[in-house]
């Protein structure tokens, strides 16, 4: 393989006095696609913020092509031929493709005039260099949310880098934008360029990498090349205990309906949806991006305008207008957007888990803080939260405990209905076992859950039956003893 | 192949705590209370007034119709909105309720043979109503706050000069006139309200159910609604709020000064505002306190004060209190970055 590109030993950084980074290692060499792994505050991201200049460490050599470098800025990293596609996108929506690809060094030409020709032909060439499918005048608002992230990373792909870091670059994908992705990375990697790629998705670590490292509480734990190791070795490495099986299901359908919903209609040309959930049961959602799942759950939650349809619980028909009538009828809703809408990011872990039960929890009016600090004390055992105090500011957790606040939030609610959207999206694979373990409990009890996911895998583990979604509509229904990848995605696409 | 490299990490970097550390990071929480309280000592040492029973008395009455307004406007800004109608309120309900308790009747003016208790509920009620408007405005046809609370500055001034006639409402009873120059054993009434008001709120944030909602709805109101709150109902509620300490600001300005002045109030908004942006209240909503706008009220209070004491022109009084909000905005952001 190619020289190396960049190096470093010895990372250290600690906030506040916190150490999150002990002893950050890592190196990278040219044409190849390196895995940095690690559970949520492992120190990755950490790591990442100081390869790009946000962050400047405490302590560490960084050697890029050999030379040791400072980045005390993320102009000076890209200046050094460092780039980053970033998790969370940052598009300025009213602009055209180009425009943000281009933003901030515009070709010019007469009097600095922004030359548009040249600049969507660039643009334009860009894109067609991926297979990406996008036009270049397009204005970003009309884009899909895969599509932008696609844009994104051809974003990143124009500065030219040598070394391109992307950070959780498929969280958003599609399974055929997620193949794109893969193509675009395989081109980059025949350049000779370097690719640092983080993701929870361990099969598409196994599917586009070839080296990988490990970081665990802050420090390296191992490097090598994948061919070297199996799944369950690399989780194993990461949680740092061997991991018996990835999914646990022990709960069983029982005969009896608890919802039936029929000729249901929803935002974004939902329509004619009809399914019955039972109790005990984990029902899965499956389609791509945009075949309506999330709508279905929306108006299920009484969070759409549209009104068309019946919903049965228990047999008696229910209006459900808001999310009051739906927390009231024993639903309760883990949005797919953790951050957009399911916490209060400047309140407290108590704060955002007593949210939904406020009101019962102040039958006066008045806050009872103490019966408050039991129930949060309560969720936080019995979730496995990891934090500090139930003061801490939410904000401060990391992803999968974040996420377990979120469902704690709801299981003070009492609810009889999960619908869980994306619950592991972003949550590493330690949590990722607990929460599964939590709604396998949640269904074991006579509790039903509707979860939404886009891991095949995670879809094939957990659910006794899968509805799939296509293009609005319910396009066939699997149950658990005939489901395979294969027949899910021939239904979806 | 690449090189299997193997091997743990060493004991991880002892947590150092230092002194500095720690002092600086309570310098940071309590700084606009430590700039307060610094700004005392300076002016108590260059000042032979400044800490007079007397003065004291003096910046806390000056201080406590701002203090008033601001608290209400924390009230609104927590719940990421603004109103910059207060200074309009304040105005008209001064006048609408002065004119039920003034002896010179005519026109609008039904003059003075009222109950003093009646004057006091008209003046609140005429408050609330001006935030009732602005708050449907906001909450139910999602009108943005600036602009449904800027309209409702102009509206409200015009509302108070067709109501006054465009003159000052005189002759006030005595009744009317002790809410602003009354004490209760030596402590001036326009303190004792700021500082009942100070508890009320105090209270309503951080212990009832109906502060939970503001902070909740102020910090993510996507999250707040998908959790069943009211996100609409508690954003029109902050306006009503608003509107009744408006109220009750218009009623002691017009008590202390006399007369109910049809241009009082104007740009009473903005010092407001400044209160609450000082005292750590974010801009973006869900994070602050009341008492930190009334440490911010106080400290723009005593600024002002002391600035007087000095001699100093009020034209230059502007421009420092310019320059002291946005430095208190620029150390707060810094403090934010870095943690």
């Amino acid at each position: 393989m190619g020289q190396l590109l960049l190096e470093a030993t010895g990372f250290q950084k600690a906030f506040n006095g916190v150490p999150a980074l002990k002893d950050g290692r890592f190196s990278l060499k040219a044409g190849s696609v390196h895995a940095l792994c690690g559970g949520n505050g492992a120190g990755k991201s950490t790591f990442l913020k100081i390869l790009m200049g946000i962050h400047l460490r405490d302590a560490g050599v960084l050697k890029r092509n050999g030379k040791e470098v400072v980045f005390d800025d993320p102009s000076v990293a890209l200046a050094n031929g460092i780039s980053i596609i970033e998790q969370e996108l940052s598009p300025v929506p009213s602009m055209s493709v180009a425009e943000n690809i281009y933003l901030g060094r515009e070709p010019t030409g007469f009097l600095g005039c922004i030359d548009f020709k040249a600049m969507n032909a660039q643009a334009q060439e860009l894109l067609d260099g991926f297979n990406f499918g996008i036009r270049a005048d397009t204005l970003m608002m009309d884009l899909t949310v895969a599509q932008t992230q696609l844009v994104e990373i051809a974003k990143a792909l124009s500065y030219n880098a040598e070394v391109i870091i992307m950070d959780e670059p498929t969280s958003a994908l599609g399974e055929a934008e997620a193949d794109q992705l893969f193509a675009a990375i395989e081109t980059l990697k025949s350049h000779q360029k370097g690719v640092i790629y983080v993701s929870h998705r361990l099969s598409e670590i196994f599917t586009i990498c070839d080296s990988y490292t490990v970081l665990r509480d802050g420090s390296f734990v191992e490097a090598g090349t994948l061919e070297d190791i199996d799944k369950d070795r690399l989780i194993n490495l990461i949680v740092g205990r061997p991991l018996v099986e990835e999914f646990i299901k022990e709960n069983r359908a029982q005969d009896h309906d608890v919802l039936r919903v029929t000729d249901l209609r929803a935002d974004r040309n939902v329509r004619d949806v009809n399914f019955t959930l039972r109790k005990g049961e984990i029902l899965a959602l499956y389609g791509l991006m945009g075949s309506g799942r999330s709508e279905i759950f929306d108006r299920l939650f009484g969070l759409s305008d549209e009104t068309a349809g019946n919903i049965m619980i228990e047999g008696k028909p229910i209006k459900i207008d808001d999310p009051k009538a739906a927390i009231a009828a024993g639903l309760a809703y883990v949005t797919e957007d953790r951050k957009g809408s399911g916490l209060v990011l400047s309140g407290d872990v108590r704060e955002n888990l007593c949210l939904a039960t406020v009101d019962k929890m102040s039958p006066s009016g008045m806050m009872n803080s103490r019966a408050e600090a039991a129930a949060a004390s309560g969720m936080i055992d019995k979730l496995k939260i990891k934090t500090a105090s139930d003061r801490l500011g939410v904000s401060n957790l990391s992803g999968g405990n974040q996420q377990k606040v979120v469902l704690g939030k709801w299981f003070l609610t009492d609810p009889t209905i999960l619908l869980l959207d994306e619950p592991t999206r972003g949550v590493d694979v330690g949590a990722k076992r607990e929460i599964y373990r939590v709604m396998s409990d949640f269904a074991s009890k006579g509790g039903s859950i509707i979860m939404i996911s886009s891991e095949t895998d995670e879809v094939l583990g957990m659910a006794d039956r899968v509805i799939v979604m296509r293009d609005g509509r319910v396009a066939g229904e699997v149950d658990r003893a005939e489901m395979s990848a294969e027949k899910l995605l021939h239904l979806a696409a | 192949m690449e090189p299997q490299i193997k091997g743990n990490a060493p004991a991880g970097v002892a947590q150092k705590y230092t002194l500095s550390d720690r002092l600086g990071s309570q310098a940071q929480r309590y700084g606009i209370l430590i700039a307060l309280v610094v700004l005392c000592i300076v002016l108590s040492i260059v000042s032979d007034n400044f800490l007079s029973s007397r003065n004291i008395i003096n910046v806390l009455r000056q201080t406590s119709i701002n203090g008033i307004l601001a608290i209400g406007m924390t009230f609104v800004i927590l719940t990421r909105g603004i109103d910059l109608s207060v200074g309009s309120v304040v105005a008209l309900a001064g006048v609408v309720s002065a004119s039920f308790a003034t002896t010179s009747a005519s026109g609008f003016i039904p003059g003075a043979p009222y109950m003093p208790l009646i004057p006091l509920v008209i003046g609140v009620l005429t408050g609330v109503a001006m935030g009732a408007l602005s708050g449907i405005a906001v909450a139910r046809y999602a009108v943005p706050a600036f602009v449904a609370t800027l309209g409702m500055l102009s509206a409200a001034r015009g509302l108070t000069l067709i109501y006054a006639g465009g003159r000052p409402i005189p002759a006030l009873t005595d009744g009317y006139r002790w809410m602003g120059t009354g004490d209760i054993i030596g402590i001036p009434i326009p303190i004792i309200l700021f500082a009942l008001v100070f508890i009320v709120s105090h209270f309503v944030l951080t212990r009832t159910r109906f502060g939970r909602h503001i902070y909740a709805v102020g910090g993510n109101p996507h999250a707040a609604k998908v959790s069943g709150l009211s996100v609409n109902r508690i954003r029109f509620c902050v306006y009503l709020i608003s509107g009744a300490l408006a109220g009750i600001a218009g009623m002691v300005l017009a008590a202390r000064t006399g007369s109910a002045l049809p241009q009082a109030g104007v740009a009473y908004e903005l010092d407001a505002i400044a209160a609450v942006v000082i005292g750590g209240t974010s801009l973006a909503g869900g994070v602050g306190r009341v008492s930190g706008t009334v440490i911010g009220a106080l400290l723009i209070g005593v600024m002002n004060n002391g600035l007087d004491l000095l001699g100093v022109e009020s034209y230059y009084q502007q421009v420092i209190k310019g320059g002291l909000i946005v430095a208190a905005v620029m150390l707060d952001r810094s403090r934010r970055t870095e943690s």
